[in-house]
C-alpha cells in the first residue's frame, strides 16, 4: 500500500513534466509545416494570409516585405479564399502561394503589453504602497480584498465592459477608432492592475518592520522610509511580481478580444486597430486548415517560449532572490 | 518641503487607490446594472436556443466539476509527491515547471489539447474542453497542496511515525487533515478561476445552443457563447450575453468568498 501511494504521487509529479514537454512536442509538431516554410522569416513578414503569384520557385518571401503595409487591408477577403489555396498548396509548380508572417500579430501583443504596463504599474505601486504602509489596518484589510476580487472576475467581463463602457470614452477624449490599440492596452492593464498590487504590496510587507521604525525614530518621513527603506529592501520582489503581471498580459486573450480590432495591419498610432497572438488564434483557428492552421500553431509556439522566459526569468532570477 | 513631498506622495498613493477601487465599482456597477435589466428567472429554465441559459450554466459547471474530477486528485498527489515524498533536485523541478505552467497562456493550452484531442477524436467535445481546464487546474492545486503541507508542522509527522504508522498513513490521517483547510480554499479559488474561463474552451469544447449531456460532441459554455454572443449585432443577444456574465460573475464571487470564508472561520 506504501509503495503503491508512493508510486502514485512520483507518476502525478511527472505527468506535470510530460505535460510541459508535450506542450512544446505538439506545438513545435503542429508548426513544423509552416517552420519549413517560413523558417524564421516568419517573425519579420507582416502579411498574413496573402496570395503570391510566383513565376519562378528562386523568387521568395523577401520580395514582399517591402511593399508591405496598405496591401494587407484585402486581407479580410482573403480569408473566405483561403482553403481552396491551402489544397492547392501540396502543388509545388502552382504559381499562387499563400504565405503567413507574424510580425503584426507578435507587435500586437508587444505594444498591448507595453501600453498595459505602463499605465498599470504606477496605480499598482500607489494601490499597493497604500495598502501595506498608509492605510489603517481594518480599511487595508477590506480594501485588499476588494482588490483581490477584481482579480478573480473573468476576463471576458473585462472585455465586454472595455469595448460596450471604457472604449467610448477613451476614443471621445483621444479621438481614432474605439478598437484600437490603445484601448486594448488600457483594459489590459485595469486587468493586471489588481494582481499586480497584491503581490507587490506582499513583497513589500517582507520589510522587517526593525528596519522601519529604526528610520522613523531618526526622524525619516513616510515617503523617505518607502523610498530608502522598503523600495531597496523589497526592490527584487517588486520587479518579479511586474514580470509576472507581464507574462500574464502577454497571454490574455479574452480581455484583448474585443477591443484590438482582430485585424492584420500594422498600426502606425496607438489608436489603431491591429491584432495580438492570442487573439489572431482565438478568431482564425476555427476556420484554419493547412498552413493556416500550422501558420496559427507556431504562433503559439512563439508566445509560449516568449512567456516560458519571461516567467521563468522572474521565478528563478528575481523572486527567488527575494527570498 | 520634506514634509510637502511626502503629503504629495501620501495623497498621490490614496489616490491611485481610489482608482483602483474606482475602476472596480465601475465594472461592478455596470455588470449588476446591465446584468440586472437583463435579468429574468426563465433564463434559468431555456436553453439558448429559446433565449436561456439553462444549458450554458449546466455545461460550463459539468466542465469545470469534470476537470475538477481530473485536475484535483492528480494536482494534489503531486504535490503531495513534491512536500512528503520528493527530494533535493527532482521535486524542486516540479515545483518550478508547475509555477510556469500556471501562469502559461490559456489559449495554448487550448490549441494544445486541440491537436492532441480534438483532432484525433474529429471535433471539439465536451472532453476536450473538460482536460483543457483541469490542466489549467493542475499547477494551481500543486501549488496550494504544496504550500498548505508544508505549513504542518513536522513533530505532527514525527509522532505519527513514533506511533508506528507507516508514511502514506501519516500522509493521509495526519498532514492532510491538518492542512484540510487551506487545501480546501486553494481548490475553491482554482475552481472559480477555471469556471470563468473562455480560451482554453473556445476550440476545444466550443458551445452549443441546446442542452447536452453528451461529452463526445460540442459542449454547452457559458463563456464561450458570452463571447459569442457580446458580438453579435442584436440589442437582445447583447443583453443575454450581460445577463450571462452577470450570473457567472455572482458565481466566480460565491465561490471566491466562500473559500475566504472558511479561511478565516478556521483562523
Amino acid at each position: 500500500m506504501e509503495k503503491i501511494f508512493q508510486k502514485l504521487s512520483l507518476s502525478s509529479a511527472t505527468l506535470v513534466f510530460i505535460l510541459l514537454i508535450g506542450i512544446f512536442i505538439t506545438l513545435y509538431t503542429a508548426a513544423k509545416p509552416a517552420i519549413d516554410e517560413f523558417g524564421l522569416h516568419f517573425i519579420l513578414n507582416p502579411d498574413w494570409n496573402k496570395e503570391l503569384v510566383i513565376e519562378s520557385p528562386s523568387v521568395t518571401t523577401d520580395s514582399t516585405t517591402k511593399n508591405i503595409e496598405d496591401d494587407t487591408i484585402v486581407d479580410e477577403d482573403d480569408m473566405i479564399a483561403d482553403e481552396d489555396d491551402d489544397m492547392l498548396l501540396d502543388d509545388e509548380d502552382d504559381a499562387v502561394k499563400t504565405i503567413y508572417g507574424g510580425l503584426v500579430p507578435i507587435i500586437g501583443t508587444l505594444l498591448t503589453t507595453i501600453i498595459a504596463l505602463a499605465f498599470a504599474l504606477p496605480i499598482a505601486m500607489g494601490i499597493a504602497v497604500f495598502l501595506a504602509e498608509i492605510a489603517p489596518k481594518n480599511i487595508s484589510y477590506i480594501v485588499g480584498i476588494a482588490i483581490e476580487l477584481l482579480a478573480a472576475i473573468p476576463s471576458i467581463i473585462f472585455g465586454m465592459w472595455g469595448l460596450y463602457y471604457f472604449a467610448p470614452i477613451i476614443s471621445n477624449l483621444v479621438g481614432g477608432y474605439q478598437v484600437s490599440l490603445l484601448t486594448a492596452g488600457l483594459v489590459l492593464g485595469v486587468m493586471i492592475l489588481p494582481f499586480m498590487a497584491a503581490i507587490t504590496r506582499d513583497s513589500m510587507n517582507t520589510t522587517p518592520a526593525v528596519l522601519k521604525e529604526s528610520a522613523y525614530a531618526l526622524g525619516a518621513t513616510k515617503f523617505e522610509v518607502i523610498k530608502d527603506i522598503i523600495f531597496p529592501y523589497s526592490k527584487v520582489g517588486i520587479i518579479g511580481s511586474i514580470i509576472l503581471a507581464l507574462g500574464r498580459a502577454l497571454g490574455e486573450t479574452m480581455a484583448v478580444a474585443f477591443l484590438i480590432g482582430s485585424i492584420f495591419v500594422l498600426p502606425h498610432k496607438v489608436t489603431d486597430p491591429t491584432i495580438s497572438i492570442p487573439v489572431a488564434m482565438a478568431n482564425n483557428f476555427g476556420e484554419a486548415s493547412g498552413l493556416g492552421e500550422s501558420a496559427l500553431f507556431y504562433l503559439a509556439l512563439i508566445l509560449f517560449i516568449i512567456s516560458f522566459a519571461i516567467i521563468s526569468l522572474a521565478k528563478f532570477y528575481f523572486l527567488k532572490k527575494a527570498k | 518641503m520634506r514634509l510637502l513631498i511626502n503629503k504629495i506622495f501620501l495623497a498621490l498613493s490614496i489616490l491611485s487607490a481610489g482608482i483602483g477601487l474606482a475602476f472596480l465599482a465601475w465594472i461592478l456597477i455596470t455588470l449588476f446594472m446591465k446584468g440586472l435589466s437583463s435579468f429574468h428567472f426563465s433564463l434559468f429554465l431555456n436553453d439558448l436556443i429559446d433565449g436561456g441559459l439553462r444549458n450554458l450554466i449546466i455545461g460550463q459547471m459539468i466542465l469545470a466539476g469534470l476537470a475538477s474530477i481530473i485536475g484535483i486528485p492528480l494536482g494534489m498527489t503531486a504535490g503531495i509527491y513534491i512536500q512528503e515524498y520528493g527530494q533535493g533536485r527532482y521535486a524542486a523541478l516540479i515545483r518550478d515547471l508547475s509555477d510556469i505552467m500556471m501562469s502559461a497562456p490559456s489559449i495554448v493550452i487550448g490549441a494544445f489539447v486541440y491537436a492532441i484531442v480534438v483532432v484525433p477524436m474529429g471535433g471539439t467535445s465536451g472532453w476536450a474542453g473538460a482536460i483543457a481546464l483541469a490542466i489549467m487546474m493542475i499547477p494551481v492545486v500543486i501549488n496550494t497542496t504544496d504550500s498548505m503541507l508544508s505549513l504542518v508542522p513536522r513533530e505532527l509527522r514525527e509522532a505519527g511515525i513514533a506511533l508506528g504508522a507507516s508514511k502514506y498513513k501519516v500522509i493521509i490521517d495526519i498532514v492532510i487533515r491538518a492542512a484540510k483547510v487551506g487545501i480546501m480554499t486553494g481548490i475553491l479559488l482554482a475552481f472559480a478561476r477555471i469556471i470563468g474561463e473562455t480560451a482554453p474552451l473556445l476550440f476545444t469544447s466550443e458551445t452549443s445552443n441546446y442542452f447536452s449531456l453528451n461529452l463526445n460532441e460540442s459542449f454547452p459554455s457559458l463563456t464561450v457563447s458570452i463571447y459569442d454572443l457580446a458580438n453579435e449585432p442584436e440589442e437582445s443577444s447583447r443583453d443575454l450575453a450581460w445577463a450571462a456574465s452577470f450570473i457567472l460573475t455572482v458565481m466566480v464571487l460565491i465561490i471566491n468568498l466562500t473559500g475566504r470564508f472558511i479561511t478565516r472561520n478556521k483562523k
